[in-house]
């Protein structure tokens, strides 16, 4: 009996910390010490556990531990801040993939469902859908953000009939299952169908929706940990999955409400095959290539410089030389601040992540909609690597894609200078009207190498 | 699991949702990244069951099942909120290398 109210004690104590812990995360500076207490709260409820009264044998316990930390001290310490999207997507799916493996071994135990009754067997149900889907759906998001995959959609005919088929198929082996739970075939092909389900989720969609995906997926990850702790009987699983799948939820609202899409438009839209139509609507408009001498010049005597970073920064890993640009522009007496579009980069919050790498001080990071009225009086905006959350079709073209998209209003700035690799449209395959403005200027290269020559330049100016 | 525990627990997780909502709704996109490293090692707390399942001797299979769950959550758990702090750590309000303020007061 002691024990046992120790080991609720340890839970409810966790459960504070978590709470905690993420709360602490609204500030910069306390979040370092909030999420210590998140710590300290996962090895409270991990001591009261070993207590329980069902654990007879630690040998396979401690070998997982040990297995464990050996796998994820490296994927904590040694991964690089540019590599984050896809250390953060195989993060989801070793959390399904926890939260699945158990729901198959309560499942298995108790008789192969023989002795699981319906509500039970509604929430290890729901454990092994949501996981099964998260665990294939974060694998190929992983190889997509890692290049193993190729980044833009994957589609067939008929992709989207195959996927609602799965899905289907998915919802009624569920309803199955709870009508008569002993059946351990049905529980098997639902494990499958949930496997299937999330790759063919995932597939079709590109690159620039990844932040959506990621974080749906984030979602999904705790609403899996939620339905092992219904099955189980364990309220602080119940009280982390929440916090995790509504953390996941917000995020990919957000998401999708800064590309001005909906979520069903993101999952099955495949968006981002390329428009035949937009390249020729540019045809005969002419880009001012810029040398990097005259490039520095402007950035030499600028007074108002503002930054706006997207994916192509992180690709060639640049955010270092930026960092060096922006000083020697601030020691000529220039102001210098980065403008981040919420889905710049694959995943949300990634270019706040990378400048502060960088060592780029939080408050020089500002937000959309705090920034946008800063363009007109800029002297120079920098933007590199950035395409959509740039173009002003968004704003003027009803027939574009991405129309209705909140971007930042670099178009009023004096003058735009855009570092670029070569003229291929933007992810999305739409041309940017920005790059053919009078006051826009565009230095070719790779982003390294060009933030590298201007530093150069600037140091002679 | 009885109708009843089923209805308990759906309490804990939608009272649990809503302290969710307030308090990541207030978390700046500044700290989405790391919000996102941090849900997903809390939410590795179901290494609580895996623990349970690779421990209790119930048959082999829940026992191997168990061991790759144990495994995988601590990959979570030890690489989530170690990739979180790193990340924490670099949000600074002055650049590193110069003290953080000269004045007095500190």
């Amino acid at each position: 009996m002691t024990r046992e109210l120790f080991i609720q004690a340890s839970y409810l104590a966790s459960s504070v910390l978590f709470i905690l812990g993420l709360r602490s995360l609204t500030h910069p500076d306390s979040a370092r010490r909030g999420m210590h207490l998140a710590a300290l709260g996962m090895l409270v409820a991990v001591v009261g556990t070993l207590l329980h009264r069902e654990i007879v044998d630690y040998r396979w316990i401690v070998a997982g531990l040990a297995l464990g930390s050996l796998i994820g001290y490296p994927l904590g310490m040694w991964v690089p801040m540019t590599a984050m999207p896809q250390r953060i997507a195989i993060s989801h799916m070793f959390g399904a993939l926890a939260a699945t493996l158990v729901g198959v071994a309560e499942f298995t135990t108790l008789g192969n469902g023989s002795g699981v009754g319906q509500a039970q067997m509604a929430a290890l149900g729901f454990e092994v859908l949501f996981g099964s889907l998260t665990i294939t759906g974060s694998l190929i998001a992983f190889l997509k953000l890692q290049g193993l995959l190729p980044g833009v959609p994957l589609t067939f005919r008929g992709q989207n009939v195959v996927s609602l088929a799965l899905f289907a198929t998915g919802v009624v082996l569920f309803a199955w299952l709870v009508a008569n739970p002993a059946q351990p075939a049905a529980f098997h092909a639902m494990l499958f169908v949930g496997l299937g389900f999330g790759v063919s989720l995932v597939l079709p969609i590109g690159g620039a929706d990844m932040p959506v995906v990621i974080s749906l997926l984030n979602s999904y990850a705790g609403l899996a940990s939620a339905a092992t702790g219904f099955a189980i009987g364990n309220n602080v699983l119940v009280i982390a999955g929440a916090l995790d799948g509504a953390s996941g939820f917000i995020l990919s609202i957000i998401m999708s409400k800064a590309m001005n899409r909906s979520f069903g438009n993101v999952l099955f839209g495949a968006f981002g095959t390329p428009q035949a139509s937009a390249t020729t609507a540019a045809a005969g408009l002419a880009v001012h290539s810029v040398s990097p001498e005259d490039a520095a010049v402007q950035l030499a005597y600028a007074h108002k410089v503002i930054v706006v970073p997207g994916y192509g920064l992180a690709v060639s890993q640049a955010q270092h030389q930026l960092r060096e640009l922006a000083t020697l522009v601030e020691k000529n007496g220039g102001e210098v601040t980065y403008a981040i579009h919420p889905v710049a980069g694959r995943m949300p919050g990634h270019m706040n992540v990378l400048l502060a790498e960088a060592d780029v001080p939080y408050d020089r990071l500002r937000e959309m909609e705090d920034v946008n009225p800063e363009f007109p009086s800029a002297d120079v905006v920098l933007v590199i690597g950035a395409n959509d959350v740039v173009n002003p079709a968004a704003k003027h073209d009803p027939k574009s894609p991405i129309y209705g998209m909140p971007i930042l209003d670099v178009e009023h700035a004096k003058h735009v200078l855009v570092l670029k690799r070569t003229m291929n449209p933007g992810f999305a395959g739409i041309e940017n009207q920005l790059f053919y403005m009078p006051q826009t200027s565009i230095l070719f290269g790779d982003a390294k190498a060009s933030l590298q020559k201007l530093i150069t330049e600037v140091r002679q100016a | 699991m009885s109708p009843h525990s089923l209805v308990q627990a759906l309490y804990v997780f939608v009272l649990a949702g809503f302290v969710g909502f307030l308090v990541i709704t207030r978390v700046p996109s500044l700290l989405h990244t790391p919000l996102m490293s941090a849900t997903n090692a809390i939410s590795a707390i179901s290494l609580v069951g895996s623990l349970v399942a690779a421990g209790s001797g119930r048959s082999h299979a829940a026992t191997l099942l168990g061991f790759v769950a144990v495994t995988s959550a601590t990959i979570n758990v030890v690489g989530g909120f170690l990739i979180t702090d790193r990340m924490l750590k670099m949000f600074r309000r002055k650049p590193a290398g110069k003290p953080e303020a000269k004045g007095p007061g500190r």
